[in-house]
């Protein structure tokens, strides 16, 4: 079979400094995503000169203006995979497609993010405060779902949790388990927008925002914008850093999986999980390697019961038993069988729909990161919980 | 009727396959679109049959007999506009005999401690305005 595995690498990674919802300002989004796309290059020791494509997800932006912008000699390749934040990991494949069927050689992987004028928090809900009315209704198939108050993402993955509780008996202190692991990593790490520890008591004192969630399960809402530059192996092999090979990318999903928080009718099979099960099944066979090899998980954590569905069906435990597996301190750094989100993840570190956990899973491999798992030749990285497409990437050095 | 949004922050929009669900809901009657080719039940309105790709439903009628499939207690108001309606229950309720048709709506005139998966529930409807009514849930006691 004719597949990706191992005929690029990612040999650049660059950022913003992270902000809090808005602080970004004055500041354009796209003058953020120009900014993190130079750091990217300069990372990888190549210039703009060297740039030829761009793959996106989540909607993109205007990469004409991006590539005005910055005097790209020739773009060759300029595309986005459908859906929203499900799409971070699967953008690196999409860029690594480009490269081996020839149309580009070096694909930037780009994602900027300001939440001034509007939030995620509220995707669904009427714009301005207060007294809000919506300016045009809900879609159609909305009109069935936000007529009772189901206005953001943490809401409708709530209904999730909920399920997944009443199935396998999944417990709020293991959500709590994946927020203070992940906020335990934040703590050493520069970058993080959430630098102080979290104890349980601060978890279960914590206002609730949609049952079973509380404050501490929701991710934050951030500006800032990650770039990351893929090119082909044997070009990474003479650049700056140790090349991080892409081993297999995949994203798409149960077709009946669709548009799932928003419609709620997935089958009761896979209702309560992440929506990855068959984009791991096919990225592991891609990749030729099992849960069993992986060193490091960068699994999308918007919300912390998601987090457990994504072990579930990403195969390090049994489906329902990934509540246990968090408890049993597994995802801990360091000492646990399988660190996750060493970078402190969407929850604690900075929310920039999952191109942090790319950046981090290449330092990982590179062995530069804060929170170095040692000797990590293999690393998993997740794109979504989200409607199709969901993706990732199994990485290696 | 307690636990439902303030009027003015419902929008409904319909299509071409929704807008019988809607006529129908505001005389208070639920229809679900049932295929007319290979029988299965599918919601939202679509369409096409997910199981045979026809395009042809049956409108039938349901008594919202059904019951609770997951919710949410919805306690933190995103916009300052529906504070005053919080605590929502926000529940996906299977309907009975369809064969896993879900249907979206408040549990309403519910204590939020009162709830759990598996809950029978009959529904009622809440005007939002006009001509437009949404579906909403009354746990059987």
């Amino acid at each position: 079979m004719n597949t990706l595995k191992d005929k690029t690498a990612i040999v650049g990674v660059g950022a913003t400094p992270y902000y809090k919802r808005g602080r970004s300002l004055p500041q354009t989004p796209m003058e953020l995503a120009a900014k993190a796309v130079l750091a990217a290059l300069a990372d990888a020791g190549l210039t703009v000169d060297d740039l030829d494509g761009f793959a996106l997800y989540s909607m993109g932006f205007d990469t004409s203006l991006l590539a005005q912008w910055l005097g790209v000699p020739e773009v060759r390749f300029t595309a986005l995979l459908s859906g929203g934040g499900g799409g971070s990991a699967g953008s690196v494949g999409l860029a690594s497609a480009a490269i081996v069927s020839g149309m580009a050689e070096c694909v930037v992987s780009v994602m900027t993010l300001q939440q001034a004028a509007s939030r995620f928090g509220a995707s669904f809900a009427p714009r301005g405060n207060p007294g809000a009315v919506y300016a045009a209704p809900p879609s159609p198939e909305g009109s069935f779902i936000q007529p009772a108050g189901l206005m953001g993402p943490g809401q409708m993955f709530a209904v999730l949790a909920q399920r997944h509780m009443y199935r396998y008996g999944t417990t709020r202190e293991q959500f709590c388990e994946v927020a203070m692991s992940t906020r335990d990593n934040a703590i050493r790490r520069p970058s993080a927008l959430m630098r102080e520890p979290l104890t349980k008591e601060q978890y279960f004192e914590a206002r609730m925002i949609s049952d079973p969630l509380c404050l501490y399960d929701f991710c934050m809402e951030c500006d800032g914008a990650v770039a990351v530059v893929t090119t082909s192996a044997e070009r990474a092999r003479d650049l700056r850093h140790r090349p991080v090979y892409v081993g297999a990318s995949a994203n798409g999903g149960h077709g009946r999986w669709g548009q799932a928080i928003t419609w709620l009718g997935m089958p009761d099979e896979y209702f309560a999980s992440s929506g990855h099960r068959p984009v791991a099944r096919r990225l592991y066979d891609l990749a030729g390697v099992g849960p069993a090899d992986v060193d490091v998980a960068l699994l999308y954590d918007h919300f912390t019961p998601m987090v457990i569905m994504q072990l579930e069906d990403y195969g390090f435990c049994g489906i329902g038993e990934g509540g246990p597996f968090v408890a049993d301190g597994n995802i801990r750094w360091p000492g646990g069988a399988l660190p996750v989100n060493t970078h402190g993840g969407n929850l604690s570190e900075a929310y920039i729909i999952g191109m942090t956990h790319v950046m981090e899973a290449v330092e990982q491999l590179r062995g530069t990161a804060i929170n170095q798992v040692d000797g990590a030749q293999v690393a998993l990285v997740t794109g979504g919980p989200a409607s199709i497409p969901v993706s990732s990437l199994l990485l290696h050095n | 009727m307690r636990g439902v949004l303030p009027a003015d922050v419902i929008g409904l929009s319909t299509s071409p396959a929704t807008e019988p669900f809607w006529r129908a809901a505001a005389s208070h009657r639920l229809v679900v679109p049932r295929c007319t080719t290979c029988g299965t039940f599918r919601f939202p309105p679509s369409s096409f049959c997910f199981n045979c790709r026809a395009q042809d439903v049956d409108w039938v009628g349901h008594d919202g007999a059904g019951e609770i499939y997951s919710f949410t207690v919805i306690r933190h108001a995103v916009i300052a506009s529906v504070a005053d309606a919080l605590p929502l229950i926000a529940a996906v309720v299977e309907l009975a005999g369809t064969n896993g048709c879900r249907l979206v709506g408040n549990v309403v005139d519910c204590d939020p401690a009162d709830v759990r998966i598996g809950l029978a529930v009959t529904l009622d409807w809440y005007d939002v305005r006009a001509g437009e009514s949404v579906p909403v849930f009354r746990v059987v006691t």
